[in-house]
């Protein structure tokens, strides 16, 4: 890929990309969140038209209009978020679009022979004939390479998939790769995990607020070496000065139990306490509980057993808004699902999650003018870029969109913040003053619960850390002594103890 | 401090500028312009096939529909449509698909003419009475599908529709069972006639004996009602915020059993008032050939006014006037179903036009904003 540019209304996702992955490679390329990995993706596999530049496969040049075009030149892509019909079985995933017929039916004999050889050329070991809803993460996510490799695909994209994955399933992945990669299949996979990227490719390229700024062979670099070049050098640096601690409990949670809908206990005895002025951040390798955990805080999850006190006062059976009244802040993971009403205007954001205070409302009604007035100090004060406070939601940039929440959910003098990603995919200037509000609440007596997969962020940002594996609280650390290597081999189950 | 004054001015005078900006003014008035028209043409074509003459049919329906008579008419229909709509519309609002208003208005005309025509009261207080019952028997009838969605996972499209099925068999057992008097000189039967305390005059319109409903002004304070409810209350955020983003309305502390619930209820208890313009205006007891189908006309009407109560207005005149006026088709040898397809095409189109709109009006904003903060922020990015 050549020059590669893709402006999108406001922002350049990406600009003057130069990438060349040779045949027969684990090409990584890996950049912080919201860097332009996917976007570049997005166009090699044909699901947008880059603004410049060109793709050339064995030097031939491409231009693909659709997936079906990227498909036709080899090139498969396993995407973050599976893809499969869950009422169907392996088999019928796999052909399911490029149905093999003979005579106008459906030919499954030559179908299953093909998913069979597949399966044992690469290890990727998959009983056609299961039904996907009865397969386990891992299993999926074969499903998935099978499906691709057997649309005839020479060059195969993985957007992050260790993101869903528990250690051993890692290594099964990486081991199929391995043999993928042997048998002269290329890979191009993404990922923000260096250890990950450092023991897989052949080639690692780095990008950077969507362009890319250097290629480099895992043997020259160190993870440090890595991160550096993701971030570049000016960067804000995560840490918490003088301990705000104070002896108040602000909330006590006791045996904590959350099970998911079918069942299964993602939360499983957790016990955990944060007082005012402090920050305990909860590290863990994502799909581990801890989505469900920050719901079963916010009341949008029940609790199966246990109790959560705050302040003194047991909120376990308070409903959601009940508990933002108890003056419970929350910045969701996802904001395009949870945290904004994208349609709407700035000021009716405003108001989302506080419908029953002032100055949003009086009474029963909606205050418009206390809103709009609110939201105009929110979009000074927390620096929220935009022309006025009447656009969309979905007209600001991701990092706009994160401040706005920010300074939101800082409003009404709340006592407790549960911030679940708080700087996930915001730019590096978003995530320095979001890093700062943090500081600056927690030395006003501010209780955080900080979930993070950024490491650095959680060190940086933490008074205290605990890490949360298949659902329990494993171990505690001392973010003033722990290493980010510690602290990921704690995540990943390998040591108890954390720290010297 | 006269200048702080004219800058506070122009800076409320460039918002108000801003709100009813020409292109987005523009806009919402030619999308559904150019679907009108575009509907006229789709029946034009079928008016040919069928071999009739579209310019003169359309012709002798403005001719028709415009005589006083007429006009009249359309107002009291558009008056039941708009009730109709505006019933459908709330549930819309949060995407909730009340398809039961059709029967939850009939069972609240039935009963609540019964209970008239067997009590004499005070002349307000007959009328309350009455309305009071069609607008609990509308809420409880509608709130069984609440409650089946709420505790059984029973989704609502399925669950109002059997429920018409219920309601319109219900209804014929009780009237023909317990409430009917024969009616004279016919074999219709119907509820005793409610008597002269519970009946609301019309109103006089020159050129005609026919008089508009009383109840049109009902119809224009649940409009104004809708209008404060949905966006100026707090459970009106809550019911959009839901519309929009189920699952951003939970995180913000919304309880969708609760909206679910409610809104269930006062969208069947507006379905109540379906009938009662008609019910208290003309007929004064409820027969078998009080109008069936209405709640199905709302859906096209609200989705035509896009859930907005005036947009709602339009739509319930337009209808109106199309019913009515085709009255004449027949009498020229032209099949009147003609306007049964028109309003079809017509809710097609308008939809259509609407998303397109959407999506158009969508990037505008966004390049809008991206334009007025690149101009800023470019030095810098050059400058890193």
């Amino acid at each position: 890929m050549i020059g590669i540019t893709k402006r999108f209304p406001g922002v350049v996702a990406n600009s003057d990309i130069n990438i060349t992955v040779r045949r027969g490679d684990v090409h990584a390329i890996v950049g912080e969140n919201g860097a332009g990995k996917s976007t570049l993706m997005k166009i090699l596999y044909g699901m947008q038209k880059p603004d410049e530049g060109t793709i050339k496969i064995q030097d031939k040049q491409m231009s693909f209009s659709s997936p079906a075009d990227a498909i036709a030149a080899g090139i498969g892509m396993v995407h973050q978020h599976f893809m499969l019909a869950d009422n169907l079985t392996v088999l019928e995933n796999v052909i399911l679009g490029s149905e093999p017929t003979r005579a106008g039916r459906l030919n499954f004999a030559e179908a299953r022979q093909r998913i069979n050889g597949i399966s044992k050329a690469y290890g990727l070991d998959v009983d056609p004939d299961d039904l996907v809803e009865h397969l386990g993460v891992g299993d999926r996510q074969r499903v998935e390479i099978i499906k691709v490799l057997y649309r005839g695909a020479s060059i195969l994209i993985l957007d992050e998939p260790t993101a869903v994955l528990v250690p051993q399933e890692v290594d099964e992945l990486f081991n199929n790769l391995r043999l993928m990669r042997e048998e002269g299949q290329t890979i191009i996979f993404i990922s923000h995990k260096l250890d990950e990227v450092l023991s897989l490719a052949d080639a690692i390229t780095v990008i950077r607020r969507g362009t890319t700024v250097a290629t480099v062979q895992p043997g020259q670099v160190s993870a440090r070496d890595l991160a550096q070049l993701m971030v570049g050098s000016e960067l804000p640096v995560p840490e918490l000065r003088e301990s705000t601690v104070t002896d108040q409990v602000e909330l006590q949670v006791q045996g904590l139990t959350v099970l998911s809908a079918d069942g299964r206990t993602v939360i499983d005895d957790v016990s955990f306490a944060i007082h005012r002025g402090e920050i305990v951040g909860i590290a863990g390798v994502e799909g581990n509980g801890q989505a469900e955990l920050v719901e079963a805080l916010m009341g949008i999850r029940p609790a199966e057993a246990g109790r959560i006190v705050l302040a003194g006062q047991d909120v376990t059976a308070l409903s959601t808004r009940a508990r933002r009244e108890a003056g419970i802040a929350f910045i969701p993971e996802d904001r395009h699902r949870q945290g904004l009403l994208l349609e709407s205007p700035l000021w009716e954001n405003r108001i989302l999650g506080h419908q029953t205070r002032p100055p949003n409302t009086v009474g029963l009604f909606i205050d418009r003018s206390g809103a709009r007035r609110d939201t105009e100090r929110i979009v000074k004060d927390y620096d929220v870029r935009t022309p006025s406070i009447d656009v969309p939601a979905s007209a600001l940039s991701g990092g706009n969109q994160q401040k706005l929440i920010v300074g939101r959910e800082m409003s009404d003098d709340p006592s407790l913040l549960v911030a679940a990603h708080p700087t996930r995919g915001v730019d590096v200037g978003a995530q320095a003053a979001i890093w700062d509000n943090l500081r600056t609440a927690r030395a006003q007596g501010l209780a955080v619960l900080l979930i993070s997969a950024d490491l650095d962020e959680l060190i940086g940002m933490s008074d205290r850390l605990k890490v949360l594996l298949r659902g329990r609280l494993v171990a505690d650390a001392d973010p003033r002594t722990v290493t980010p290597e510690d602290l990921g081999s704690a995540m990943t189950g390998a040591a108890s103890e954390v720290g010297p | 401090m006269s200048d702080l004054f004219v800058a506070q001015r122009t800076l409320s005078l460039r918002r108000l500028l801003a709100r009813l900006a020409p292109h987005k003014l523009l806009l919402t008035l030619v999308a559904p312009a150019l679907a009108l028209l575009f509907a006229a043409l789709i029946s034009a074509i079928v008016l040919v096939g069928s071999g009739a003459s579209p310019l003169f049919t359309y012709r002798s329906m403005l001719e028709f529909g415009l005589k006083p008579d007429q006009i009249v008419n359309t107002v009291n229909q558009a008056t039941t449509y708009y009730l109709a709509a505006i019933a459908v519309a709330i549930g819309f609002r949060m995407n909730l698909f009340n398809i039961g208003v059709d029967g939850q208005y009939r069972l609240a005309a039935l009963l609540s003419a019964f209970v008239g025509g067997a009590v004499h009261l005070p002349a307000p207080l007959h009328v309350a009475l009455i309305v009071v019952v069609a607008v609990t028997v509308g809420a409880a009838w509608a709130s069984i599908a609440g409650i089946l969605k709420v505790f059984r996972g029973v989704n609502e499209v399925i669950s109002t529709i059997m429920l018409n099925a219920i309601a319109t068999a219900l209804g014929a057992y009780l009237l023909t069972t317990y409430f009917s008097v024969s009616v004279a000189g016919s074999n219709n039967i119907g509820t005793k006639p409610i008597g002269a305390s519970g009946r609301i005059g019309g109103i006089a319109f020159p050129g005609t004996d026919n008089r508009v409903f009383g109840l049109v002004f009902l119809a224009v304070l649940v409009g104004v009602g809708f209008h404060f409810l949905v966006n100026r209350s707090r459970f009106g955020f809550d019911l959009r915020a839901t519309g929009l983003s189920a699952s951003a309305a939970v995180a913000s502390g919304v309880s969708v059993r609760r909206m679910v619930l409610l809104t269930m209820a006062i969208s069947g208890g507006l379905a109540g008032l379906i009938g009662m313009p008609q019910l208290l205006g003309s007929s004064y007891s409820y027969s078998l050939d009080f109008p069936a189908g209405l709640g199905f006309a709302g859906i096209g009407i609200a989705l035509l006014g896009r859930n907005n109560p005036v947009g709602i207005a339009f739509g319930a005149l337009l209808f109106g006037f199309l019913d009515q006026s085709s009255q004449i088709l027949d009498l020229n040898g032209i099949p009147k179903e003609i306007v049964l397809i028109m309003q079809g095409t017509i809710v097609l189109s308008v939809v259509v036009a609407y998303e397109i709109v959407r999506r158009v009006r969508i990037r505008q904003q966004q390049s809008a904003v991206g334009t007025d903060l690149a101009t800023p922020t470019e030095p810098q990015e050059a400058a890193a």
